[in-house]
């Protein structure tokens, strides 16, 4: 029998984790004498309290969906794909590239087109590591770590020497054309007559998000691919009696995963700064590992994880505008959050196990 | 032999306590029992043997003696003293050495550091090391244990590991040796060489427990016996006094009934046909050389073997997957049409869609996803059967509907389609992957080691399903290292060893006796006929000779 | 050692050699900047190799490194003095290796993830009790006299600066240095001795290959490959404190800037041995020196910007992980947590 109930695993030990992240955190605000209470209530009233809060909340959150599901994905598989970062700059490279060199009348025409290079860009900055992962058995967690740092040179270098527009002295590409601005959220609810969320970032990307999660949940639980991944990700010798070929997945999965990690740049390239500039990701691929781990590797779960995620990040702008307190502290969380959930489950899980063993034990006394 | 006058527990009236004393000795994990209420008294300078079937407690007894485990209760004594065996450290003070069954050695160490880890003479190697080269040059030439000292372990044979191991404890100046079924990687030969070495330790005065599951190695070579079965110590026998007969039913606890009730076979027409299959592993070694098989429809080939001797790879080559790096030669043909041997387009789903089942040798690695619940292994390895998806989605529903009217086919208990399969006992694991694989009603069935930890009911249901099989007129190819279950359900049985079929023999008309001595690579010259006239694949059964033995 | 193990130090001299030959002067000053960027990239290196040699993959040597670069300038600030910053330093990374070897070792959770978490723990804390402390941004104030450690003439060094080839060498390369790039040398051959010569080295490089051999021969497992950690805090310590204290003049945010990483790339490379660690952080600090010197290096037929200079380390190490050229196993219990079997 398991140990304990199954949505005691799934919602009570990431609760936990949360909980017990956030109150170290909390420790760390009263150290550097500032109060607890106060901070969550800037945070709260900040990210959540208005439209234009909510605005940014769900624009940050839509990044760490992306990034969550690419790390969810490779999870599946077994393989830590650290590489977001490098993966979701690239996907940046992808649709500037797109929307700068082809000629797309229409926003509903440059979205889909973006999307397609956003993902070929990332799935290609994934599919080395995943290659060499599966045919030399080279350690993808370190591959694709160095390849966030080639992917940050690499870009460095075409923004500086290639797409700088001439006589600007900013590392950053041109604006793009005026006709692939994607709508954002404010306009689609003035479109309805409403007010809502002016001057914030969050785009019609946010539900191409949505529908990224639901889509990554048919594909992993529903489709044969998907068996197929969560096979091997469970046992490679297994897979290959079941017919699966280790090399085959391991590298589809990465490809899907880093295409995912790519996507994100529909979001705050295309959707926000319409324009490519110098680390345009700001550390959301790290994040996704913190939102893969929190949301228990389940689209639903980084959905909710990616908007707690997405109201830290706002919250911890606002804390850092209002109080003394830096915006830092949001990575502290991020931080206590992967350790919690990632590396130090256990901690967690053993007593909690422990607790439901003897409270059946009770039970069964009972009976 | 002296020692033969004071067995049974000290209750003689010598004087020498015994070398190991277990009084009372229980051990649970969780809701299971492990030991319960051990008694064991082993006396000095004997062999003595501990056996019963997986599972049946033997290695968490041994564990508790070497301080892996701390018993719930219970009292351990050594050469009459009570002793608490907190750890490794105390077990090894207390002149206590084990040969674990996997070695713990490290591979890229030599012999001689790996024989110091843990006893070092001091802070620095240099001391340490050129007095452990020469106490293990003594040891080599007392008890016949040469090993080059400066080798690194990677580049021995498994034989010479387990020297390693036996020189390890006897270096820290072990008195009593703990060896956990030792034979299990051993070539026949290299067994043989590790009894003398055995016997020539008792003769100094050493005591040796030895923890095997097979009867053969206890007759020939243990002074005392005793039988553990559930976790329960049954008896305590001479081995002079008792029989292979007594050991095995009291190992079972009910007189075996080995004989499997099954009609003559009729085969018919070749499924598969093997010629000339050769291996060699990517490190250049050969492993299978040169292997001829003809399996007819209606028929179960046995193939008998120490395990380790090539039956794996053969399994995994017919199964469509080759190890890793290997080199491949020969030509397997199924129903007339070849198949291909490794490279492109060979894979398990090709030989699946060729008509080949496959029930592997290991359930847990890969047999199951553990994780994964019954219904969902139910459609492992035949995930793109056409009843299974809708497209490239996966109908769980028709799995699901499957997977129950399969466990109720199979009696799997619990009948509960959603449980991991880890949940499920070692039997109703393998009723899961029996039923999954015979249901698909394959023209040739792959079997390795059926009933491996698996307990007797579902021995008995495993078997009447093969012979089922078999009887419907499909073919069975049968690797089992477990001689009875060969002979109960063989049709015909080829023996394996060191990559060749020795040769085949009809279950009828031989002897484990004769088996035995196949299997340990004895080509009998009596038999000539049969192994050097014609080619042993090609021999039919009618070709047979089939001489009385 | 066998000519395929000294290629990198052949490599590294020749690069030398050519570099002094095109041009003296900018070679000397060149290789002495090498040197001192090699110098925390070694440390690191060696820190990591003494914990993944254990069996503890580390990935959080930038995060232990950068929060020993903050607790070092900061003490060092307040009480002026390098030598308390330098422990302080080493206190730093030590709290971080704690909750590595907690997750890793005690909890057995997975080692990777726990260095993913220690960077960015660091990452946080660094600027959010810096900003709280000194208030400009998560700087600390910049470092004088005694606050940093000072850069040590050797003996003759005056006398022997005029004679050629030894001259710039001695004089204008090994001595002028700080205590801790000496250090840091020093360490190579210790780690060396240590690891093949004693019994805590024999045990330690045990416990990364097969735990179990260790555990049965009645060796606790968890209380060394807590040492190996401890010692792993220790060296990231060093490392820090002289980013802080010996390289720069303070804390800057961030200012591991990756470090940590081309240390692990330079463990890879080294193939987790004491001797070749040395030559591929002199590697990559080589190429750091000449990026830094040569944003836009003219070698006539071609151009190499500093970017690709700066990714270099990255994508060597890529290759040799590769295994295209001698390739590189870790140890083998490496990122396992121990698990005793039934």
């Amino acid at each position: 029998m398991d140990k304990m109930p199954k949505w005691a695993d799934v919602i009570l030990t990431p609760l936990i984790s949360l909980v017990l992240a956030m109150a170290i955190s909390a420790l760390v605000i009263l150290a550097i004498g500032e109060s607890p209470v106060m901070a969550m209530k800037t945070m709260v009233e900040g990210a959540l309290g208005s439209s234009y809060g909510w605005g940014f909340t769900l624009y940050y959150a839509t990044n760490f969906i992306f990034t969550g599901l690419a790390v969810m994905v490779a999870y599946h598989a077994s393989l830590f794909n650290i590489g977001g970062e490098g993966q979701a700059a690239m996907g940046g490279l992808g649709v500037a590239l797109v929307l700068l060199y082809l000629p797309l009348p229409h926003w509903a025409i440059a979205l889909p087109v973006a999307m397609i290079g956003a993902a070929a860009f990332g799935a290609a900055w994934a599919f080395i590591p995943a290659y060499l992962q599966a045919k030399r058995g080279s350690h993808i967690v370190i591959t694709t770590i160095m390849f966030n740092f080639i992917a940050a040179a690499a870009l460095n270098y075409v923004l500086v020497n290639k797409l700088r527009p001439v006589g600007s002295m900013d590392p950053a590409s041109a604006r793009f054309p005026e006709a692939t601005h994607i709508p954002a959220l404010t306009d689609l609810a003035a479109g309805l007559g409403m007010t809502w969320g002016k001057n914030t970032p969050v785009n019609i990307t946010f539900l191409v998000a949505i529908a990224a999660c639901a889509l990554v949940w048919l594909l992993i639980w529903r489709t044969k691919l998907g068996y197929e991944i969560r096979v091997l990700g469970k046992s490679e010798p297994g897979a290959v009696y079941a017919g699966i070929s280790p090399v085959k997945i391991t590298v589809i999965a990465m490809l899907i995963s880093g295409g995912l990690a790519g996507l994100m740049a529909i979001n705050n390239v295309m959707g926000e700064s319409e324009r490519l500039v110098l680390n345009a990701v700001e550390g959301a691929g790290f994040i996704g590992i913190a939102v893969a781990l929190m949301g228990r590797n389940h689209p639903f779960g980084i959905l909710l994880a990616a908007l707690l995620f997405g109201f830290l990040y706002q919250g911890g702008g606002e804390l850092a505008l209002w109080t003394s307190i830096p915006r830092e502290l949001i990575v502290v969380i991020q931080a206590l959050v992967i350790l919690f959930t990632g590396a130090l489950d256990n901690m967690v899980r053993m007593p909690l196990e422990r607790l439901f063993l003897s409270m059946r034990r009770t039970k069964g006394g009972a009976k | 032999m002296t020692v033969e006058n004071d067995m049974m527990g000290g209750r003689s009236a010598t004087t020498a306590p015994a070398a190991i004393e277990l009084r009372g000795i229980s051990k649970a994990f969780g809701p299971v029992q492990a030991n319960r209420n051990i008694n064991l008294s082993v006396p000095k300078g004997s062999i003595h043997g501990i056996i019963g079937e997986n599972g049946a407690g033997k290695s968490t007894l041994m564990s508790i003696l070497y301080g892996f485990y701390k018993p719930d209760s219970g009292q351990v004594l050594v050469n009459g003293q009570p002793i608490t065996i907190a750890d490794s450290q105390t077990a090894i003070r207390a002149g206590i050495g084990m040969v674990f069954q996997h070695f713990k050695l490290v591979q890229n160490f030599t012999v001689l550091e790996n024989i110091i880890l843990g006893v070092e003479d001091g802070a620095l190697l240099r001391p340490s090391l050129s007095k452990a080269r020469g106490v293990l040059k003594k040891l080599a030439a007392e008890y016949q244990l040469n090993v080059d000292p400066d080798e690194v372990i990677e580049n021995l044979s498994v034989g010479h590991q387990q020297r390693v191991e036996i020189l390890k404890a006897l270096y820290r100046q072990a008195d009593i040796l703990i060896l956990d079924e030792p034979t299990g990687v051993l070539t026949p030969a290299e067994a043989d060489h590790l009894f003398r070495i055995l016997e020539g330790l008792r003769d100094e005065g050493k005591t040796i427990i030895l923890i095997t599951h097979k009867l053969r190695e206890i007759m020939d070579i243990t002074d005392n016996v005793s039988v553990m079965r559930r976790g329960e110590m049954v008896a305590s026998v001479k081995t002079s006094e008792t029989s292979p007969e007594h050991l095995a039913e009291l190992m079972v606890g009910r007189k075996v009934l080995l004989n499997v009730e099954k009609t003559p076979a009729a085969p018919a027409a070749p499924v598969l046909e093997v010629r000339n299959l050769t291996m060699t592993d990517d490190e250049g070694v050969q492993r299978l050389r040169g292997i001829d098989l003809d399996i007819r429809a209606g028929e179960i080939l046995g193939i008998a073997g120490v395990s380790g001797n090539g039956q794996t790879m053969l399994l995994e080559i017919l199964g469509g997957y080759p190890p890793k790096g290997s080199k491949l030669g020969g030509e397997i043909r199924m129903n007339g049409q070849p198949l291909p041997i490794g490279g492109r387009g060979c894979d398990a789903a090709q030989r699946r869609r060729a008509g080949i089942g496959h029930i592997p040798e290991d359930r847990q690695v890969e047999g199951l996803i553990m994780d994964f619940a019954a219904w969902e292994n139910v459609a492992f390895g035949w995930q793109d059967a056409p009843e299974f998806t809708k497209g490239m989605l996966m109908d769980n529903a028709a799995i699901k509907a499957d997977a129950e009217a399969k466990m109720e086919r199979f009696d799997v208990r619990p009948r509960n389609p959603n449980l991991a399969a880890r949940n499920f006992s070692g039997g109703n694991q393998q009723k899961i992957v029996v039923a999954r694989e015979i249901e698909r009603n394959p023209d040739l069935l792959l079997i390795g080691q059926p009933t491996r930890g698996v307990d007797i009911g579902a021995i008995e249901f495993i078997h009447k399903q093969i012979v089922a099989l078999r009887d419907a007129g499909k073919a069975i190819l049968l690797v089992s290292v477990e001689l009875d279950e060969i002979l109960a359900l063989s049709d015909r049985i080829a023996v394996m060893f060191d990559g060749r079929i020795m040769g085949e023999r009809l279950p009828e008309n031989t002897t484990t006796g004769e088996l035995g001595l196949l299997m340990a690579g004895v080509t009998d010259t009596e038999h000539t006929p049969d192994d050097a006239g014609i080619p042993p694949g090609s021999a039919h059964v009618d070709t047979l000779p089939q001489e009385p033995v | 050692m066998k000519i395929k193990d000294s290629l990198i130090a052949l490599i590294v001299l020749g690069i030398c050699l050519i570099w002094a030959f095109v041009d003296g002067s900018a070679a000397e000053q060149g290789i002495g900047s090498a040197l001192r960027l090699m110098t925390p990239l070694l440390l690191a290196c060696l820190a990591g190799l003494y914990s993944e040699r254990a069996g503890v993959f580390d990935i959080g040597l930038e995060g232990k490194m950068l929060m020993a670069a903050f607790t070092a300038a900061s003490v060092a600030y307040l009480t002026d003095s390098a030598w308390l910053g330098l422990l302080a330093g080493i206190g730093g990374s030590l709290a971080l290796s704690l909750v590595h070897g907690l997750a890793s070792i005690t909890f057995r959770g997975n080692q990777l993830i726990a260095g993913v978490a220690i960077n960015f723990l660091a990452s946080g804390l660094t600027v959010l009790v810096g900003q709280n402390a000194f208030g400009l941004g998560g700087r600390t104030p910049a470092l004088t006299g005694a606050g940093r450690f000072q850069p040590i003439n050797l003996p003759f060094a005056e006398t022997l600066r005029d004679v050629p080839v030894i001259g710039p060498i001695y004089s204008g390369l090994i001595s002028g240095n700080t205590i801790l790039v000496y250090v840091a040398l020093l360490m190579v051959p210790v780690t060396w001795w240590v690891l093949f010569r004693t019994r805590f080295g024999l045990r330690l490089r045990a416990v990364g290959e097969n735990p179990a051999s260790v555990d049965t021969a009645g060796v606790s497992v968890t209380r060394l490959r807590y040492a190996a950690v401890a010692i792993c805090g220790i060296l990231c310590g060093i490392a820090g404190a002289y980013l802080a204290t010996g390289l720069s003049a303070g804390f800057v945010k961030e200012m591991t800037a990756g470090r940590g990483f081309i240390a692990l790339a330079a463990l890879i490379f080294a193939k987790w041995r004491p001797w070749q660690a040395l030559f591929a952080t002199f590697l990559f600090g080589l190429l750091e020196a000449i990026a830094n010197l040569y944003p836009n290096l003219d070698l006539g037929f071609i151009t190499i910007p500093s970017m690709f200079m700066n990714a270099l380390p990255y994508i060597l190490t890529v290759i040799i992980l590769a295994g295209f050229v001698g390739r590189a196993i870790p140890p083998r219990a490496g990122g396992e947590p121990y698990v005793k079997e039934r």
